[in-house]
């Protein structure tokens, strides 16, 4: 079921499957915890994926053929009861206005009030696949079909941190300030990455995003800043 | 401490990268040539992933406010203490007020400054790395300036041989071809395409910075019904990934996971190699088996803990 891919001298991938689905992604991790317990020896760091984890080893210490070995060993117990779902967080959201400028547009092109595409958007309780693009990013799966929306012609040049927009059929959080040409429709005053704090990421892959609607007191409450998009 | 006078191009505080993040999206970051950091760090005595200051291509001036050891490696920029000329891959040691200049890099394109006892900079996530993209670590996240100033952390006036303390790189001909083990998705390519990838002469473009080294060469062929796009996954320092059938080499500051198809992956000890290559370089690939990779970088590893342990052996004077 596994295939183990050589990465270098110092890496390997283990691919669970081909495919974007929330069993395989489950598999993943569930194989990252796995092998976090089994503490085996010379594993550096893991890189979980949608659909594979990549494991970073000293081959001083372990080898490809002895990790293979351990890891057949380990994928073997990933089938048996389902893996316990993953914690749910939940993302307080300032939709429309000056944090989602694109909120008009985006209930325009779904044929639905901005209201409805709040109700829409917030109701769903998002996959965390993975993370990456940026520190903190989480490639979100599961958003409704209905307020998929294109990407803006023109990137803005900064978007917010926190910002929430969506992209065709996705949608994401922008955990820091970056150029983009998602659909701005609100944001979050929470800080996703502070390279600062002691847990600096608010989110870990095989976590559930949940966003929650909050108005303009408590979004500055939360410490949500003024910065336009 | 001491202050930069001229900070040159490019210049960045680097250690041995910011390890256990990249779950979470962070890039690893650290030196571009880890061999030239591990022995400047040797000749200081430091432990090999120290933080250290990465110049490029063109050099820099500091002033040394207190006295220190320090020691460059990697390319050479014709160093000069107070005017002096002084030798790459030496320790020194520089008294209060001494001015250390770096030229225009020759035989390479990056080096490494270290000093004993390392830079006091606070660690963020671990590592005193510079994140240029995400704008924290290193030096307040970003690159050098003129007039920055950078504290010791444990400034040593003496090490064992201090007056022959010299290291040399461990790696042999700049122009041996970069071994590499094929994979993860090398059958995301043709056997022709690996061919090409294995026997062209590619060159280095000017589109190549500390995230990846663009290249330009024989077009990549790819496998029937694939074309080059994969599921995102995990992506390593020296991974060639073929977008557009062009090779990217991807380095220090890539990104932790990706969506192109990965032919093969550069071996560990030869990675400062393309570090050192500067727009317009040429080179080829050569395969190695995963074994053999492994035990290549066994031997590095061995060989970087050799020189340590010969440059620390006391002579006994009689």
């Amino acid at each position: 079921m596994a295939r183990f891919l050589a990465c270098g001298d110092s890496a390997l991938t283990v691919e669970l499957g081909q495919g974007i689905s929330p069993e395989i992604n489950a598999r993943v991790t569930a194989l990252s915890a796995l092998i976090s317990e089994a503490r085996l020896p010379g594993v550096r760091e893991l890189v979980p994926a949608y659909c594979s984890l990549t494991v970073q080893y000293d081959p001083e210490q372990t080898s490809h053929t002895q990790l293979t070995a351990a890891l057949t060993e380990l994928c073997g117990h990933l089938d048996g009861p389902a893996a316990a779902a993953g914690a749910l967080v939940e993302l307080p959201v300032l939709y429309g206005g000056f944090c989602g400028p694109d909120l008009g547009f985006v209930a325009q092109n779904a044929g639905l009030s901005p209201d409805e595409v709040i109700g829409i958007h917030s109701k769903t309780d998002y996959l965390i696949y993975m993370l990456g693009f940026t520190p903190g990013f989480p490639y979100l799966g599961g958003m409704d079909g209905r307020i998929a929306a294109p990407r803006l012609q023109t990137p803005r040049v900064r978007i917010p941190a926190g910002s929430v927009g969506i992209a065709g059929e996705q949608t994401g959080v922008y955990p820091i300030a970056s150029p983009g040409g998602w659909q701005i429709i609100g944001r979050t005053p929470l800080r996703l990455f502070d390279p600062q704090r002691e847990q600096p990421f608010l989110l870990s892959a095989g976590q559930k995003v949940r966003f929650v609607p909050i108005d303009e007191a408590e979004y500055r409450r939360l410490g949500g800043s003024d910065e336009p998009c | 401490m001491l202050t930069v006078l001229k900070a040159g191009m490019m210049t960045s505080v680097q250690d041995g990268g910011r390890m256990g993040w990249q779950r979470f999206g962070v890039p690893v970051c650290g030196a571009m040539d880890p061999e030239a950091l591990a022995i400047a760090n040797i000749l200081c005595g430091n432990d090999e992933a120290e933080a250290a200051l990465e110049l490029t291509g063109a050099g820099c001036a500091v002033r040394f406010e207190s006295p220190n050891i320090f020691a460059l490696s990697g390319a050479d920029f014709s160093p000069r203490l107070n005017g002096v000329p002084v030798e790459t891959g030496r320790a020194v040691l520089a008294k209060k007020g001494d001015i250390l200049e770096t030229g225009f890099a020759k035989m390479g394109f990056r080096g490494i400054l270290a000093v004993a006892g390392g830079f006091d900079l606070p660690p963020v996530m671990g590592s005193r790395s510079t994140d240029l993209k995400g704008r924290f670590g290193g030096f307040e996240g970003r690159l050098l300036r003129d007039g920055d100033v950078l504290p010791f952390r444990d400034a040593q006036l003496w090490l064992p041989n201090l007056p022959d303390r010299r290291a040399d790189l461990l790696r042999g001909s700049a122009d041996a071809p970069l071994r590499v083990v094929l994979g993860p998705q090398d059958d995301s390519f043709s056997p022709h395409g690996i061919k090409t990838f294995l026997s062209g002469t590619y060159t280095v473009t000017s589109k190549s910075d500390r995230m990846g080294y663009r290249l330009e060469g024989p077009k990549i062929e790819y496998a029937k019904d694939k074309d080059g796009n994969i599921i995102s996954d995990g992506i390593v320092m020296g991974a060639v990934q073929v977008p557009s059938g062009q090779p990217i080499v991807m380095m220090a500051d890539r990104q932790t996971t990706g969506g192109y198809a990965k032919i093969a992956v550069v071996i560990t000890p030869d990675l400062g190699r393309i570090a050192q290559m500067a727009a317009g370089h040429p080179l080829r690939f050569t395969a190695v088996t995963q074994e053999e990779a492994e035990e290549l970088t066994r031997a590095w590893k061995k060989d970087l803990r050799r020189l340590r342990a010969a440059l620390d052996e006391e002579t006994v004077l009689w």
